[in-house]
């Protein structure tokens, strides 16, 4: 079950992530003054993907709290970091982006982290 | 703003961000851990989760991370920030051992200190490769 849920928390996380992404550099950079909560706030509510995104945010959330009611906070906290192995491997394969040879050692280092966890 | 000035900003949101976010998660765990239900599959269980007071004061400080986070954003880089708050995982390690007596196993500190380091190299990378993001409006 843990690790079910471990698995809901990192997908929705990433997926989060990713259609957040997408839909923000579609609509470029923004400000966060009055004005520019107001715009985001409305553009939250115009843009499907964005909508979408807070959808899997709650999931994340969700399952987060479940699990960290049977996993210890030490084990929950540091796992969840296995979202940045998926959505580099998306960013890449989806939003094009380049995945420099840092990001990788980074991303091969979170991966090798979550793989002792998980002995 | 001068320089030292924003330096102490800077580091004021970044310190309240991290303890925010880690107070926060250790309340919140420390609240659904005594809850007599099981919380996944059942809204309701969800909804009146929010009424314990360690799970509320829990969601209240994720919260207030998020908008402490908002702030940081606005007088610091993506790129000093991401990093920065990677500390997150080894504070979880560190109160989860110290409040809730958890046991923390070698494996598991170098596990923690692994996904640290690479949180860290991750978010010390360019934000932007793919030229999309335009000017700020």
């Amino acid at each position: 079950m843990i690790w079910l849920l471990l698995a809901v928390t990192v997908v929705a996380t990433a997926l989060s992530d990713l259609l957040q992404s997408y839909e923000m550099k579609q609509a470029g950079a923004q400000s966060v003054g009055a004005r520019g909560v107001a715009r985001l706030l409305r553009m939250v509510v115009e843009r499907r993907y964005l909508l979408l995104s807070i959808v899997c945010l709650a999931f994340s959330f969700f399952a987060f709290m479940a699990l960290v009611q049977s996993a210890p906070l030490s084990f929950a906290v540091p796992a969840s970091a296995a979202s940045f192995i998926l959505e580099t491997a998306a960013a890449k394969l989806l939003l094009k982006e380049q995945i420099g040879a840092r990001r990788a050692v980074g991303t091969a280092l979170v991966l090798c982290g979550v793989v002792l966890l998980g002995r | 703003m001068p320089d030292s000035n924003r330096l102490i900003r800077t580091y004021f949101w970044l310190v309240l961000f991290l303890g925010l976010r880690a107070f926060g998660n250790l309340l919140l765990a420390s609240g659904v851990k005594h809850l007599p239900q099981t919380l996944a599959g059942d809204p309701m269980v969800y909804l009146r989760s929010m009424l314990d007071p360690s799970i509320a004061a829990g969601v209240v400080m994720l919260i207030g991370g998020l908008l402490v986070r908002l702030a940081l954003l606005s007088v610091a880089d993506l790129s000093f920030v991401l990093p920065m708050t990677a500390v997150g995982y080894v504070l979880a390690a560190l109160l989860g051992r110290v409040f809730l007596h958890e046991t923390v196993s070698l494996q598991r500190w170098l596990a923690v200190l692994l996904i640290f380091a690479g949180a860290a190299v991750v978010g010390s990378t360019p934000q932007s490769t793919t030229g999309k993001v335009g000017a700020a409006r």
